[in-house]
C-alpha cells in the first residue's frame, strides 16, 4: 500500500511541470488568500504587540474610579500623596516612591505622509519617570529638563509625525517647545507619544496640581493585591488600580477584535473562491492523467493510493501557495510602520508577521487544498478503468 | 446577438469547469462590491441632510482641550454666521462600558436652530424636553435596544464628569421623548445618541464650568464655508485658546483619516483578489480554446471570418465574466445590511456596483484576448489535423 502510494505520488508530482499552467492556479490562488490573511492579521498582531509590550506585571497604573482611560481621569495632588505612601510601592535609594504622576493630553501634529492633523499623545511625566520606566532609552539627543519647554519624542512618533526631530521647535499654545531627544521603550505604546515634564505640560494646558494618572513600580508583582486593597479601601480615595498589562490589553481589545474579524471574514470569502480554483485545477489534472491512472489501476494499483496521490498533489500545490503567500506578506509588510487612532490618540505600530501567523496561513492553505482535492481525487479513484483506456 | 446560443453552448462544454470558474468570479465581485462600498463610505462620509452649511470649531492645539464659553458670542458676530451652538464630550456608558452612549449636553434653542431639519421630533415631546431640566431625548433605535420608555429614569455613567454635589460620575436623566433621523440612511449615525440640557450639565459638574468642548455653526451661504471658517479662527489668533474651524465634512474626513489608510488596505486586498482571479479565469479560457481547436477550425472552414472567431471567443469571455460579476455584485448588494450592522454609524447608501460591471468587462478582455487571438490565427489545415 505505502509502496504503491509512494510510487503513484512520485509519478504525479514528476509530471507536475507538464501541467504547470493549470497547477499555477492553485498556487497563485492560495498565495493570494494567505497573503491577505497574514497581512491583515499582522496588523492586529502588531497592534496587540505594541500595547502588550507597554506593560510589566509589577507596574501599576492608577486612575480615578470609573474613568476607564487616562484621558478621562483626574487625580488631585492629595491623591498622589496618599498613593505615594501606600504599602507595596517600591522606594528608591533615597526613600522616594517610584511613582510618576502624569498629565495626558492629545495635541494636533500633522502626519508626515498625508499632512493631516493627528491626535498625538503629549504625556507630562514626573521626575521619577526613568525609575518607573527603566526601558526608556534616549537614542538621540538628550532628556528634557524639568521646568523648561522641552520634550522628547518616541521613535515611532518621530517616524510618523512632522517636526519631531532633535532640535526642531514645536509651536503649541502660543509657546515654543524644543525637541531635545528621541527615545525608544521596547517598541511599546509610549514610542507613539511625546514626553515632557509634568508641571511644564500642566501649566501649558492650565491643569496644575491635577493629574491624569499615576504610574508606579511595586516592590514585586505579588504585592499587587496588598497595594490595590490599601488604595481602594481608603474612603478618602476614589481610584481604580490596574496592572499595566491588563490596562493596555483592555485598550487593545476592541481594535484587535475588529481587525481579526474583518481579516478572517475577507480571507474566508477569498478561500472559498480559491477552493473553486483548486477544484478546477485538480479536476483538469485528473482528466489529463486519465490514461495514466487507468493504466496504473489496470496493472494492479489500488484505488486508495490513486485517491491519496491526487490529494497529495493538491496538498503540495496548496502548501507551495501558502508558503508563497506568507512569504510575500512577510517580505512586503513585516516591520512596516503604520499608525491608527487608539482610543483618542494615535498609536504607531509595526505590522508583525509572526511565526504563528505563517503557520496559520499554511494551515489555511492546506485546508483549501484538501477541500479542493477531495472530489477530484474521488473521481480519479472511481475512474472506470476499461472505459478510460478505450477512450485513449 | 444571433451567436449568443453558440457562445452559451461552448461555455457549457465543460460544465464543472465553467461552474467553478463562475463561482470564483462571483466571489471576487462579491468582495469587490462590499469593499468598494465600504471604501466609498469612508472617503465620502455623510454629514447630514443639512450638513453642507455646518462648521465645527475646536481647540487648535488639542481636540481634548476646552474653549471658553464666551467664544460663542464672538463667533456669532462673525459675518456670515447664521447660528452657533456648543457641546461637550460627555463620554458616557449605560451600565457597562461596552454600552457606549453618545450622550451630548446641548443648548436646545441654539442646537435646534443649527440643526433645523436633521431630526423628526414630536412637537409635544419637544415642548416637554424644553420644560424639563432633567429631561433627555433618546434616539428611537436606542430606546428599542434597551427597552426604555418615555417616563423612565435614564442612569448614565460619565467617564469624565463628576457631579459637584456628590463627586459621583453617575448622572440620571428623565426620558421625555425620542427622535429619529429625517433621512433614514443617516439613522445609524445617531443610533446611540442621547440629548440632555447643557445648563444642567454645566451647573452640575464639579470642574470645567464655563467651558465648552466645541462649537458648531451654520452659515448663511454654504459656498462661503471655508472663508467664514478662516474669519472665525482669525478672531482668536494669538490667544491662549486658538481655534481650528472647518466644514463639518472636512472634520469628519480628517477624523476618518486618523484611523489610517483604510483605502490602501482595501485596495491592496482587492488587487490580490483580482490578480489571482486573472490567473484562474485566464487559465479557464486558455484551456477552453485549446480543447476546441478542431471545432474552431471547422467554423473557419464553414466561412467564419478571423474577426468573427475573435469576436466569438471574446464574447464567451465577456459572457462568463459579466454574468458572474453581475451575480456577485447583486449578492454584495444583498449583503449590505449585514455590513452596515458591523460598521455602525457609516453610511453605505452609495453602491459601487455599476463600476464593478466595467471592471468585469475589463477582466473579460484581458483574459479573453490572448486565447481569442490564438483562435483567430489558427491555420485551418494544421488545426483540423490536430486531434486535440
Amino acid at each position: 500500500m505505502f509502496k504503491q502510494l509512494f510510487a503513484v505520488s512520485l509519478m504525479s508530482l514528476r509530471t507536475l511541470p507538464q501541467r504547470w499552467g493549470a497547477s499555477s492556479v492553485i498556487v497563485i490562488g492560495i498565495a493570494g488568500v494567505v497573503a491577505v490573511l497574514v497581512s491583515v492579521l499582522a496588523m492586529a498582531a502588531g497592534f496587540r504587540h505594541t500595547l502588550a509590550d507597554s506593560g510589566r506585571a509589577d507596574r501599576i497604573i492608577i486612575l480615578r474610579r470609573g474613568s476607564d482611560a487616562e484621558l478621562n481621569s483626574n487625580l488631585t495632588r492629595g491623591d498622589i500623596d496618599t498613593i505615594e505612601n501606600a504599602a507595596g510601592l517600591k522606594k528608591d535609594a533615597a526613600g522616594r516612591a517610584v511613582l510618576s504622576n502624569e498629565v495626558i493630553t492629545v495635541v494636533n501634529i500633522p502626519k508626515l505622509d498625508t499632512g493631516t492633523d493627528s491626535n498625538v499623545t503629549l504625556r507630562g511625566v514626573g521626575l521619577q519617570v526613568l525609575k518607573v520606566r527603566p526601558e526608556l532609552t534616549i537614542i538621540e539627543g538628550r532628556m528634557f529638563r524639568p521646568g523648561v519647554r522641552e520634550l522628547i519624542a518616541g521613535a515611532g512618533a518621530a517616524k510618523q509625525f512632522r517636526g519631531l526631530t532633535v532640535g526642531s521647535v514645536l509651536h503649541m499654545r502660543n509657546a515654543d517647545w524644543t525637541v531635545t531627544g528621541i527615545f525608544t521603550s521596547h517598541g511599546d505604546v509610549h514610542e507613539s507619544e511625546v514626553l515632557a515634564d509634568v508641571d511644564t505640560v500642566g501649566s501649558a494646558i492650565e491643569r496644575t496640581a491635577n493629574y491624569s494618572s499615576a504610574v508606579g513600580l511595586l516592590t514585586d508583582a505579588a504585592a499587587f493585591d496588598r497595594f490595590k486593597d490599601a488604595l481602594t479601601t481608603d474612603p478618602q480615595l476614589k481610584v481604580d488600580v490596574e496592572r499595566e498589562p491588563d490596562y493596555y490589553a483592555a485598550q487593545a481589545k476592541e481594535l484587535t477584535k475588529i481587525i481579526t474579524i474583518v481579516g478572517n471574514t475577507v480571507a474566508v470569502i477569498m478561500a472559498i473562491g480559491a477552493m473553486f480554483g483548486a477544484l478546477n485545477t485538480m479536476y483538469s489534472a485528473v482528466d489529463a492523467r486519465g490514461l495514466e491512472i487507468a493504466t496504473l489501476r489496470a496493472i494492479g494499483f489500488g484505488a486508495a493510493p490513486v485517491l491519496l496521490s491526487v490529494m497529495i498533489e493538491a496538498l503540495v500545490l496548496s502548501f507551495l501557495g501558502g508558503a508563497l503567500g506568507g512569504g510575500l506578506a512577510w517580505l512586503f509588510f513585516n516591520g512596516h510602520s503604520v499608525s491608527t487612532l487608539g482610543a483618542f490618540a494615535q498609536v504607531v505600530f509595526q505590522l508583525t508577521v509572526t511565526r504563528t501567523l505563517l503557520i496559520e496561513g499554511v494551515l489555511w492553505a492546506c485546508v483549501i487544498g484538501v477541500l479542493g482535492g477531495l472530489f477530484p481525487a474521488l473521481r480519479a479513484a472511481r475512474l472506470p478503468v476499461a472505459e478510460a483506456l478505450r477512450a485513449a | 446577438m444571433k451567436y449568443l446560443p453558440l457562445i452559451w453552448g461552448t461555455l457549457w462544454r465543460k460544465k464543472t469547469r465553467t461552474i467553478f470558474t463562475l463561482l470564483s468570479i462571483v466571489i471576487a465581485f462579491l468582495l469587490y462590491g462590499v469593499l468598494q462600498t465600504v471604501d466609498y463610505a469612508f472617503e465620502n462620509p455623510s454629514v447630514g441632510v443639512d450638513g453642507a452649511d455646518k462648521l465645527i470649531t475646536t481647540n487648535k492645539f488639542s481636540i481634548t482641550l476646552l474653549l471658553p464659553f464666551s467664544y460663542g458670542q464672538q463667533i456669532r458676530s462673525v459675518p456670515g454666521i447664521a447660528h452657533v451652538t456648543w457641546m461637550t464630550w460627555f463620554g458616557a456608558y449605560y451600565q457597562e462600558s461596552k454600552n457606549f452612549i453618545f450622550a451630548m449636553p446641548i443648548d436646545a434653542d441654539s442646537y435646534f436652530s443649527v440643526y433645523r431639519k436633521e431630526f423628526i421630533i414630536d412637537a409635544g415631546q419637544m415642548a416637554a424636553f424644553r420644560k424639563d431640566r432633567q429631561g433627555a431625548l433618546v434616539d428611537v433605535a436606542l430606546m428599542k435596544k434597551f427597552g426604555w420608555k418615555i417616563g423612565d429614569k435614564l442612569p448614565l455613567h460619565s467617564t469624565i464628569w463628576t457631579q459637584r454635589t456628590n463627586g459621583s460620575l453617575d448622572w440620571t436623566f428623565d426620558i421625555v421623548g425620542s427622535f429619529d433621523a429625517r433621512d433614514p440612511t443617516e439613522a445609524s449615525q445617531h443610533s446611540s445618541s442621547v440629548f440632555f440640557h447643557y445648563d444642567l450639565f454645566d451647573e452640575g459638574r464639579s470642574f470645567g464650568k464655563g467651558q465648552v468642548g466645541w462649537f458648531e455653526e451654520s452659515v448663511d451661504d454654504p459656498a462661503q464655508s471655508a472663508a467664514v471658517s478662516r474669519k472665525i479662527d482669525a478672531v482668536f489668533a494669538n490667544s491662549p485658546n486658538e481655534t481650528k474651524t472647518q466644514p463639518a465634512k472636512d472634520f469628519t474626513i480628517a477624523f476618518i483619516k486618523q484611523l489610517g489608510d483604510i483605502g490602501f488596505v482595501l485596495h491592496a486586498i482587492l488587487a490580490a483578489v483580482f490578480f489571482t482571479l486573472l490567473f484562474l479565469t485566464g487559465n479557464t479560457m486558455m484551456q477552453s480554446v485549446r480543447e476546441r481547436i478542431p471545432e474552431l477550425a471547422v467554423l473557419k472552414t464553414l466561412g467564419f471570418t478571423d474577426s468573427r472567431i475573435l469576436g466569438l471567443v471574446i464574447g464567451e469571455s465577456l459572457l462568463l465574466c459579466v454574468f458572474a460579476a453581475v451575480v456577485g455584485l447583486a449578492l454584495s448588494y444583498l449583503l449590505m445590511p449585514i455590513v452596515k450592522h458591523g460598521l455602525e454609524g457609516i453610511d453605505l447608501s452609495h453602491g459601487a456596483q455599476p463600476a464593478g460591471v466595467g471592471l468585469a468587462v475589463l477582466l473579460a478582455l484581458i483574459v479573453g484576448l490572448p486565447p481569442a487571438v490564438r483562435a483567430m490565427r489558427l491555420n485551418v489545415v494544421d488545426a483540423l489535423m490536430d486531434k486535440r
